[in-house]
């Protein structure tokens, strides 16, 4: 009991470190991208390539004169950024970011808690992190704030419900009755990956992930030219970074929860025959830092797109989210349950 | 009032007794936000999202550009001008010598007016690059901006190489431009006129049939023909709303009735169509300076400046060297030339609309009365009506497409 706990504590704090290592580092990525679709250098000074920039934000952000505004609720002000920073990092305990690995003849599983409410779990999490923006945008006592908490709310609130419709459909193919996430990667281990069962399901579920963490085009919450700052509007200093590492790291756990619920998480074709040859610890590894590459190749997606494309405006962003993409979820359960039927 | 009775559609009338409760919000858009681009306030009066009326604030950077001149001598109000629409001040310079010249009743080179044509085509583009640009950026899209941004560079590179100076150019003289051209000047347009067209077409691929980018400009801050008219809408602005009216075919000056080129109109006045027309103005302006060029090789080489001793500031070589040009020199500078009593209008197409000078000469070396006919000025009134009922998003594109200037807005 006791070495399962040192395990699992070594696991969270592996974990831990490395989705923040990895957001921090997105934010890098993001302005060296930005920089290479803009014809321009990019961060470059901080270290070779510029390569500590994101810690010197992070000391420029610290060392950053905190300031409250006089009719702001002090209590809920501070709340905010720590409710958004607190649940965005708390997804990562039900993915499933490998195998087993083999240690001193103790099997280890790479997955922190195998619940068999994962996917629930997840939504649940996720569904919290508007509390954060909210309680932030209200608490200011700035209109702009209020605009833009009040934006984030309704558009996250709209976008998951298709989120999950689309969701349904991917048990209906996947489930064992459970909903548990490990079980679905073991379906694609043994099976094709989901997202050749459930191409349509994909795109709702990518566009929705997009609303979901307000990247371009749905980041109307933060959208500088109309709203200032949007939520954040009168944040300075590490509650500031905060909100926008928050983002970063929604954008790390919604890159793995696409890998993970239709790449095949960290199943890669044909590496299980290499086992013999391999070892087995070496598999599971290879198999982890594939997993990580689609998950990559997922948050230079969101990146691309943020700098390619216009954002919409509220009404027509509610309009896709109510007239578009629930009919079509529903559409996609309909016919994942007729092909099930009929097909089987 | 369109939404209002779309709610209650299908609702049996009978049933609502009395008004609505609803509560507005104020909203100050400025006088310091990122969507103004400038300084100027707007005082919105909202229903969640929804704009129900607006109030506009203007001199936050009023200047009294207009009295000052007063005390100018005319060669000196030129800088003013430079402050006036600041994204396309050659277009300014130009208008302003030329009224003077109106003034002065001076003949002007043929060679020069084309060298004035090439110098506003090019601060045109210059102009209606920022404007569409930065219609991206207030739409989300920030990449297309940084593409074309640099291509105004170039621009300015060119303004550089002429007067030395790049955003306030205070390019030319009243009666041509203080120097020739360098050689490198022509070769700088070339190079822009053969680079420029691939950069403008990667630009319009960005954004012209980018679903999101149409669905946030068609029908968003429409106004129509008669209205525009109404208010005194001029330049692409009321182009858009299909009124074929260009300063620079109505009343051509510098020779444009010798160019051929086409006026670019929209349909429905709104937000897309005036980013349409600005694009195409852009193809229009580079044909323009194409021509130009062509006519500038056929002119006998040498002439930047008309032959008038008496207003035209001369040389400073010649000045060191040659007893009359100092003597013109001494008497243009200390004011010894009175100009004749009277008064003018001379309007040119400006990088957004008619830019128009009124000047009211005494004699004597300065203005007596100057007015600047500002396109801006008139746009921003209009600004209410075409925002009102519309979204908060809409607003800030609507202004950003309208080009309304600070610098110009206030004088």
């Amino acid at each position: 009991m006791d070495i399962v706990l040192i395990e699992k504590s070594i696991l969270v704090v592996i974990i831990f470190a490395i989705s923040l290592g990895i957001a921090a580092y997105s934010t890098y990525f993001e302005r060296k991208f930005a920089g290479f679709f803009q014809d321009r250098v990019g961060p470059n000074n901080a270290g070779p390539f510029g390569i500590l920039q994101p810690l010197a934000d992070g000391a420029k952000l610290f060392t950053k004169e905190e300031f409250i505004p006089t009719n702001a609720n002090t209590f809920l002000f501070i709340l905010g950024p720590s409710l958004a920073m607190l649940t965005a990092c708390m997804t990562s305990a039900v993915i499933p970011w490998g195998g087993t690995l083999e240690v001193a003849g103790r099997t280890i599983s790479l997955q922190v808690a195998d619940l068999s409410v994962g996917i629930l779990y997840v939504f649940g999490v996720v569904s919290l992190g508007v509390y954060g923006i909210m309680i932030g945008g209200w608490s200011s006592n700035n209109k702009y704030s209020l605009l833009g908490a009040i934006r984030a709310a309704s558009q996250n609130i709209s976008y998951e419900i298709a989120m999950g419709l689309s969701i349904i459909a991917l048990l209906m193919v996947a489930s064992d009755g459970t909903l548990s996430i490990s079980n679905i990667v073991n379906f694609q281990i043994n099976n094709y990956w989901l997202i050749v069962y459930q191409p349509l399901g994909f795109l709702i579920f990518m566009i929705c992930s997009f609303a979901e963490t307000n990247r371009t085009p749905f980041d109307l919450p933060e959208c500088e030219a109309e709203l200032v700052g949007g939520y954040h509007t009168e944040y300075s200093s590490m509650k500031l970074g905060l909100y926008l590492f928050a983002e970063y790291v929604n954008m790390f756990i919604s890159s793995a929860v696409m890998a993970t619920l239709y790449f095949g998480g960290y199943d890669v074709p044909f590496l299980a025959d290499f086992e013999a040859s391999l070892g087995h610890n070496l598999v599971t590894i290879l198999g982890t830092l594939f997993f990580f590459g689609k998950i990559m190749l997922f948050i230079f997606f969101f990146m691309w797109v943020r700098w390619t494309i216009p954002r919409f405006r509220y009404d027509q962003l509610m309009k896709l989210g109510w007239q578009v993409l629930i009919p079509l979820s529903i559409i996609n359960i309909v016919l994942t349950g007729l092909v099930l039927t009929f097909v089987k | 009032m369109q939404q209002d009775t779309q709610l209650t559609e299908g609702i049996d009338k009978d049933l609502i007794v009395g008004e609505p409760e609803v509560e507005y919000t104020t909203l100050n858009l400025g006088p310091t936000h990122p969507a103004t681009h400038g300084i100027f306030q707007n005082i919105l009066k909202m229903d969640g999202e929804k704009i129900i009326s607006s109030e506009q604030t203007v001199g936050y950077i009023h200047r009294a550009f207009e009295k000052i001149a007063e005390h100018r001598p005319f060669y000196q109000i030129t800088t003013l001008t430079d402050r006036l629409n600041y994204c396309s001040s050659p277009i300014n310079n130009m208008g302003w010598h030329m009224t003077v010249e109106k003034l002065l009743n001076i003949e002007i080179p043929k060679r020069v007016q084309y060298m004035r044509v090439v110098i506003m085509e090019l601060s045109r583009i210059a102009d209606h690059i920022i404007c569409n640009s930065v219609l991206g950026v207030d739409t989300g899209a920030l990449t297309g901006f940084l593409y074309v941004f640099q291509e105004r560079e170039k621009i300015y590179d060119i303004f550089e190489q002429i007067c030395g100076a790049r955003l306030t150019t205070n390019i030319g003289r009243v009666g041509g431009f203080e120097r020739e051209w360098p050689e490198k000047v022509f070769q700088l347009i070339e190079k822009f006129l053969k680079e420029f067209p691939k950069v403008w077409k990667e630009f319009e691929g960005l954004l012209t049939r980018n679903r999101i980018f149409m669905d946030r400009t068609i029908g968003v801050g429409g106004i129509s023909a008669e209205r525009a008219l109404s208010y005194g809408f001029t330049g692409p602005n009321l182009r858009a709303t299909g009124v074929d009216y260009d300063v620079r075919v109505m009343s051509p000056y510098s020779s444009y009735e010798e160019f051929t080129f086409d006026i670019p109109v929209g349909e429905n006045g709104d937000t897309y169509d005036r980013f349409m027309v600005l694009n195409g103005e852009i193809w229009e302006s580079l044909k323009i300076i194409r021509q130009a060029l062509d006519k500038i090789k056929q002119e006998p080489a040498g002439v930047y400046r008309a032959d008038a001793p008496n207003v035209v500031l001369p040389n400073k070589k010649e000045v060191y060297n040659n007893m009359e040009a100092l003597i013109y020199h001494f008497k243009i500078v200390m004011g010894e030339i009175d100009a004749p009593v009277g008064e003018v209008y001379h309007a040119v197409e400006g990088g957004n609309g008619e830019l128009g000078f009124y000047l009211v000469s005494d004699g004597g070396r300065t203005p007596y009365r100057l007015h600047f006919r500002r396109p801006c000025f008139i746009y921003y009134q209009a600004y209410p009506e075409m925002i009102s009922g519309s979204l908060l998003s809409d607003a800030v594109v609507t202004m950003s497409s309208l080009n309304v200037i600070a610098g110009e807005l206030d004088a």
